[in-house]
């Protein structure tokens, strides 16, 4: 294998330009969600806190929504921390490739987003942690950002729903999935998924069937 | 304002404070655990395929799923339209923009 001659090494900037395009989107969701955090009721200080701490879109949107809806507090945070139970496996994904002292995983292990996970993805598991920092901190800039602009700015937009926003969350997801499908195998354990999550989601609450789905990834058992 | 309203802005800032830390902790377990150490090659290839279950699984429950209903709407029209962009190589941007834009106009329509 010719991995030891991989050049030229990728810089943070490089990985900030690499997930540029996404880094647009993440600021438009931002805004979407500081708008929808504010319709729910949760004024215009919680919403920015909560994506300067949280900094996981799918899980924010998941909390909100139970509370906005009127949900206990228990079922927002499972919601969201169930939703966010793939950052387990998705950390130790990176892990292999963070080095250093471990204040400094600590921190760097906050930039794992789906986004910048799915930047620094090289193939075969391998990741660039250069990569992953530079638009791990893009992103975390995009999305802080487009809070305030929503959550301050507020109402003037209008109903999230009707400018079709709401689909530009599985269009993301979407886009994000197709360059991972580099196999059979990774097209099966797809398939998998979207069927153990089709399958659950009359029965379990939010957030229970993509989290089962995670069980698809045990396709990978077998001897390729 | 919401009904109950010391409560509802307490109920606000534990969910904030209880998300936050629960999803602080999630992320740092692996790379303080793990770091720098590599994975057997059965467990790479296993959390390999995590990437692809997992987001097709979020483009099934965000196309389709209401609350614990199935349903087709529009957002079903957007993903399609998105699919096909896509597939034509669009860049990232312009299939999120289509995406919302064909569910809006579908939600005028119907």
């Amino acid at each position: 294998m010719a991995e030891e001659q991989r050049e030229p090494r990728r810089t943070y900037r490089d990985g900030a330009r690499a997930v540029g395009p996404l880094a647009v989107a993440v600021a438009g969701f931002g805004v979407s969600f500081g708008l929808l955090a504010r319709s729910a009721g949760m004024g215009w200080l919680a919403p920015i806190v909560m994506s300067a701490t949280t900094f996981a879109g799918s899980a924010q949107f998941a909390a909100v929504s139970v509370l906005g809806a009127g949900g206990t507090v228990a079922a927002a945070v499972a919601a969201a921390l169930l939703l966010n139970a793939r950052y387990g496996p998705i950390g130790v994904s990176v892990a292999p490739w963070l080095s250093g002292p471990p204040w400094s995983r600590f921190i760097r292990g906050q930039l794992v987003v789906d986004e910048s996970w799915a930047v620094a993805a090289e193939g075969d598991g391998r990741f660039d942690p250069r990569m992953l920092v530079g638009a791990g901190l893009t992103i975390y800039v995009a999305w802080l950002a487009g809070t305030t602009v929503g959550a301050v700015g507020g109402q003037a937009l209008g109903d999230p729903a009707r400018l079709g926003l709401d689909a530009a969350f599985p269009a993301l997801f979407l886009a994000l999935l197709v360059p991972q499908i580099r196999s059979r195998r990774t097209l099966s354990a797809a398939l998998a998924g979207a069927a153990i999550a089709f399958v659950l989601t009359p029965f379990t609450p939010p957030g229970i069937p993509i989290v089962s789905a995670a069980a698809a990834c045990l396709l990978g058992v077998r001897k390729p | 304002m919401s009904p109950g309203g010391a409560e509802a802005v307490t109920s606000t800032w534990l969910v904030v404070a209880l998300v936050g830390a629960g999803t602080v902790a999630i992320k740092a377990t692996g790379p303080v655990l793990l770091g720098g150490r590599k994975l057997p090659a059965r467990v790479s290839s296993v959390i390999g395929l995590l990437a692809p279950a997992l987001l097709a699984a979020l483009v099934v429950t965000q196309t389709l799923a209401s609350g614990r209903h199935l349903q087709v709407d529009a957002r079903l029209l957007g993903v399609a339209v998105a699919g096909i962009a896509l597939w034509r190589k669009a860049p990232v941007l312009v299939v999120i923009v289509l995406a919302a834009a064909a569910t809006a106009i579908g939600r005028l329509l119907v």
